[in-house]
């Protein structure tokens, strides 16, 4: 038995329940014979990769669906070995270069030009050409970039490119001029309680309407988390009536309390209780960024207005650093202990004003 | 590269490909250096080693889209006809490997042929032909320093039989040794009236009814870089065309397609800001509206532009030049808001998170304005 978020994951374009226009589009691209090079950008949990695999399906049927997942070696010019996972069908290619680390410009040349140069030979295909998908393209260094430049050009007749990334920022220009860009908007509150609705009357039980709104508030335009979340509710009390309370998970609990612990009392002390719990957090594995951001969020709720854009700045600053340097720990340290000195101060010069 | 060549025209005489799929921007690549957009001066320069068909080292530089992958293809396939192209250019691109290996293997085993006799030109034109080999070094400035050392003496020792092409964006990123042996040609961004009338050239040719107002959004969208206007346009007429009726374009499809954010979005977020937008200039309450407006406002407009999926390098740009270009705004604050805009974007660029640097501007951007 799979998640819900599988089961009821949309399979034809005509199943998406928002962005019709954008549904329309695709299906127009699809049925036209020449298709372009895509970006699909948007927040997580939007429906990209959902659009994307809609979108094949269009392209060339249900022969997309049949996958096999291959092991392929490549080797760097250092003569290392990669080994990167490979999901395919006859039709199209999915690959996660950011797997390959530093070495991805070598998955790229090594694995597009070798579909470049490989006509389709299945004579019924609608299409003469392959489409290769390229997932966290963010992710890929400039090199690897560079690499897919003149190639998206070159071999455009056996082959389109599909790429899916989080934001176009850190996409070089020429890439993005070679594209179509396709922006996946996260679905408002209201689209996100439709697509609720419809999992409850597939499932054949009702959905309270207060459930489904604190679902949708809950999960912050996360479709994938609003399903998650939904099912885990189910599973909890089945008739989802009366109060309803979301668990949020662990991690953020406990940032929540890193944060409590922050503007409590600045010492110290404080700090090295504060340090054990980010280390914590960072065992388990939550992205530096991600504690960095909601502990920030947290602080902010709670200290003085005046505060706030100064916390934000400092969090801002930290999280470029953490990117640069290579030890998290000690970026978000840093941020810990400026963000009590400013509190500190903070108080000291209102407290000293007052007694003025 | 030649080898590729082959084997891509053998494929398409065996499957037709249908130059509607072409991309436009291979579709309408010049064939000769006077169909060159613009560059007047580089042209001329081209067109007198043409008649002498005498070629020094080149090095062409400047912005993405201005042509000058366009120039060389078009002066080489000039020089040599088609029949003869094959063997005598050789294309490298930051696709093909390029380190120092091929440097020595490859590059210096194709300078050194000498090269052959001038095949019969099969269309029957009169070709020059000179007895030289040229080698394109397309996006030269992604290649390694130790690459680029190594093709120094060999552009020397067979500079007799062998003409380099180095093409790129940055003319920094090329070691000095190998830059003073080139001629340098710069390519500038194209202005408006050879970009409108190339889009419209195409236009035609296509059958496709474009208004100015499209025309010159797409010249505004795309800076001066031909081939993502020309793109633009590829995609929209697709789009356009493909919906049932055909709809013509209008300038709204050229935005969403180029991933500009919507004006209004822009507004909404700088009067949250607390920027008078130029539309709202009569409202004279928005002072008092400033103070209650505070930090939750604008982390709430912050995270609204997130969730629409717009990416904080366009949304950025795009509010620094509303606030760059604001007739009130005193310079001082300008000032500051460009300080803010300047760290948030090298801080883009290092890979920061996106929502925390549109906010940290955002709030920047308040205080500059608030507090004056």
């Amino acid at each position: 038995m799979s998640l819900w978020v599988d089961k009821f994951r949309p399979k034809t374009l005509d199943d998406l329940h928002y962005h019709q226009s954008l549904s329309i589009r695709l299906k127009s691209l699809a049925a036209s014979a020449d298709f372009p090079h895509m970006l699909f950008y948007g927040p997580s949990g939007a429906g990209k990769k959902t659009r994307i695999s809609c979108t094949l399906r269009q392209l060339f049927g249900s022969g997309v669906e049949k996958l096999k997942i291959d092991q392929r070696v490549f080797i760097s010019p250092s003569k290392r070995k990669l080994e990167i996972n490979v999901v395919q069908s006859n039709f199209h290619i999915e690959i996660t270069p950011s797997e390959a680390g530093n070495y991805d410009r070598v998955v790229i040349q090594d694995l597009l030009k070798e579909i470049a140069q490989t006509q389709q030979v299945d004579l019924n295909a609608k299409h003469r050409f392959k489409v290769v998908v390229i997932n966290e393209a963010d992710s890929l260094s400039r090199d690897a970039q560079a690499a897919l430049r003149r190639t998206m050009e070159k071999y455009m007749s056996n082959m389109r490119i599909i790429l899916c990334a989080n934001s176009t920022s850190r996409l070089i220009a020429p890439i993005k001029s070679r594209c179509l860009l396709m922006r996946v908007a996260a679905p408002t509150p209201e689209e996100m309680q439709n697509v609720l609705e419809h999992v409850a009357k597939k499932l054949k039980f009702d959905l309270p309407e207060e459930a489904s709104q604190q679902i949708a508030e809950d999960s912050g335009g996360n479709m994938r988390k609003a399903l998650l979340v939904f099912e885990a509710l189910k599973m909890q009390s089945p008739d989802l009536s009366g109060s309803l309370t979301i668990a949020k998970p662990d991690w953020e609990i406990y940032c929540h309390k890193v944060a409590d612990l922050i503007v409590q009392e600045q010492s110290p002390a404080r700090v090295l209780e504060v340090r054990g719990k980010l280390y914590e957090l960072l065992a388990h594995c939550i992205p530096p960024t991600i504690i960095l951001k909601t502990v920030a969020e947290r602080v902010v709720e709670r200290v003085d207005e005046a505060m706030k854009a100064d916390v934000m700045h400092w969090a801002a600053f930290y999280e470029t650093r953490m990117r640069l340097g290579n030890k998290k720990i000690y970026h978000l340290e840093a941020w810990v202990v400026k963000v009590m000195s400013l509190y500190k101060h903070f108080m000291y010069n209102f407290d000293m004003a007052d007694f003025e | 590269m030649a080898f590729f060549q082959a084997k891509s025209t053998s494929a398409t005489s065996k499957h037709f490909v249908d130059p509607a799929h072409q991309p436009w921007v291979e579709k309408y690549r010049p064939k000769t250096i006077d169909d060159v957009s613009a560059q007047e001066h580089t042209i001329a320069v081209l067109r007198k080693t043409l008649v002498s068909t005498n070629l020094p080292h080149m090095l062409f530089y400047g912005p993405p889209g201005t042509g000058k992958t366009s120039t060389i293809l078009a002066l080489a396939r000039q020089l040599f006809g088609p029949d003869n192209f094959r063997n005598r250019v050789l294309e490298l691109n930051a696709s093909d490997e390029r380190g120092i290996s091929i440097v020595r293997e490859k590059i210096k085993s194709f300078a050194r042929q000498t090269p052959r006799a001038q095949a019969v030109a099969s269309d029957g034109n009169v070709y020059p032909c000179p007895p030289y080999k040229i080698i394109i070094l397309d996006e030269a400035d992604s290649m390694t320093q130790d690459a680029q050392g190594a093709l120094r003496r060999i552009m020397e020792t067979y500079a007799r039989i062998t003409r380099f092409c180095l093409v790129c964006n940055y003319v920094t990123r090329i070691i000095e040794p190998l830059a003073s042996r080139c001629s340098k040609f710069r390519f500038t961004p194209l202005d408006s009236t050879s970009t409108s009338s190339r889009l419209s050239h195409i236009a035609s040719a296509e059958h496709i009814d474009v208004s100015s107002e499209v025309i010159s959004t797409l010249i505004e969208t795309s800076g001066g870089d031909l081939r993502r206007s020309i793109t633009y346009l590829q995609s929209a007429s697709r789009l356009s065309s493909s919906t049932n009726p055909p709809v013509p374009i209008t300038p709204h499809d050229i935005q969403e397609i180029a991933g500009v954010v919507p004006t209004a979005v822009i507004n909404d977020f700088a009067k949250t800001l607390g920027i008078s937008v130029v539309e709202d200039m009569d409202v004279d309450d928005l002072p008092t509206n400033w103070k209650l407006k505070g930090f939750n406002a604008v982390q709430k407009k912050v995270k609204g532009i997130m969730r629409e999926g717009y990416s904080a390098s366009q949304t950025l740009s795009q509010l620094h030049d509303t606030i760059i270009l604001h007739p009130t705004l005193p310079a001082r604050q300008k000032a500051k808001c460009a300080l803010a805009f300047a760290e948030a974007d090298k801080a883009l660029c290092d890979g920061a998170d996106e929502e925390l640097w549109v906010l940290e501007v955002g709030l920047r951007i308040h205080k500059a304005v608030t507090t004056s």
